[in-house]
């Protein structure tokens, strides 16, 4: 048996099946990427993408955020959930080309908070969205942009 | 290969303070070169931290979030001179972790 050849149709498989998405590469890192979710435009379509059906109003949730950004390409945004059973934060910029901008799984012992910089296109809404006892909620705050983030 | 994490872990009360800044293009796939081509998108989809074996965070991006991320979170359970562990994978497969240790308040 050519041992080189088996080699070769092993390693071939294996790529193969990680196309297919049998088997996913990479270590203790969760590689899933939900690519629909990403791809959703508008609030609705994205908290449906998450796995909400719609989600309610909550002033248990706080985004810290300037009311004006400069620069859209550089907007701190900040997400405090108070909301017991907090699982997940995730910030949907309204008017951006991909609603969803990130999403965080906060595992019991981690506070909800997350603190980031993400990218405006335009003036736009921002939505928290909070995933807490299975239940989803969000929080809106609208920064005006002077100059956009994304533009080429 | 993409430069090192610029990590830092401190107590704060009994929570351990966590602030990182990746370094990364961020590129979201819908820009022009100076020839008018499309440049490739290019971003961080996943990073996730551990502490002790446990992870603390998890998080998806997508392209909107900024060039060099900067995320900052806190968690239980951690002492000074625990390790916390960071890693993040993007679209084109390239990853990178780093490690920092927790410092006292």
């Amino acid at each position: 048996m050519d041992a080189k050849r088996r080699e070769v149709l092993k390693t071939g498989g294996v790529l193969a099946l990680a196309a297919a998405g049998i088997i996913k590469p990479g270590d203790a890192l969760a590689q899933e990427w939900n690519k629909a979710a990403f791809d959703t435009k508008g609030v609705a379509e994205t908290v449906k993408a998450l796995g909400g059906s719609g989600s309610t109003a909550s002033s248990a949730i706080e985004i810290t955020a300037p009311d004006i950004a400069e620069n859209g390409a550089v907007v701190p945004i900040a997400v405090e959930s108070k909301l017991p059973k907090t699982q997940a934060i995730a910030i949907l910029i309204e008017k951006n080309p991909s609603t969803l901008s990130a999403e965080f799984e906060i595992p019991a012992g981690t506070d909800p908070f997350v603190s980031t910089r993400v990218k405006m296109g335009e003036t736009s809404n921002i939505y928290a969205l909070v995933i807490a006892d299975g239940k989803y909620f969000h929080a809106v705050k609208e920064i005006k942009v002077t100059i956009g983030g994304c533009g080429g | 290969m993409a430069d090192p994490m610029r990590i830092r872990a401190n107590m704060t009360g009994d929570k351990v303070e966590v602030k990182v800044l990746m370094s990364h293009e961020m590129e979201t796939g819908l820009r022009k070169d100076a020839q008018g081509k499309i440049i490739p998108a290019h971003f961080i989809r996943n990073v996730s931290v551990t502490h002790g074996g446990k992870t603390v965070l998890s998080a998806q991006w997508g392209t909107s979030v900024s060039r060099n991320p900067f995320l900052h979170f806190r968690f239980k359970g951690g002492k000074p001179g625990d390790k916390v562990t960071i890693s993040w994978a993007d679209n084109r497969g390239e990853k990178r972790t780093d490690e920092a240790v927790i410092a006292g308040g």
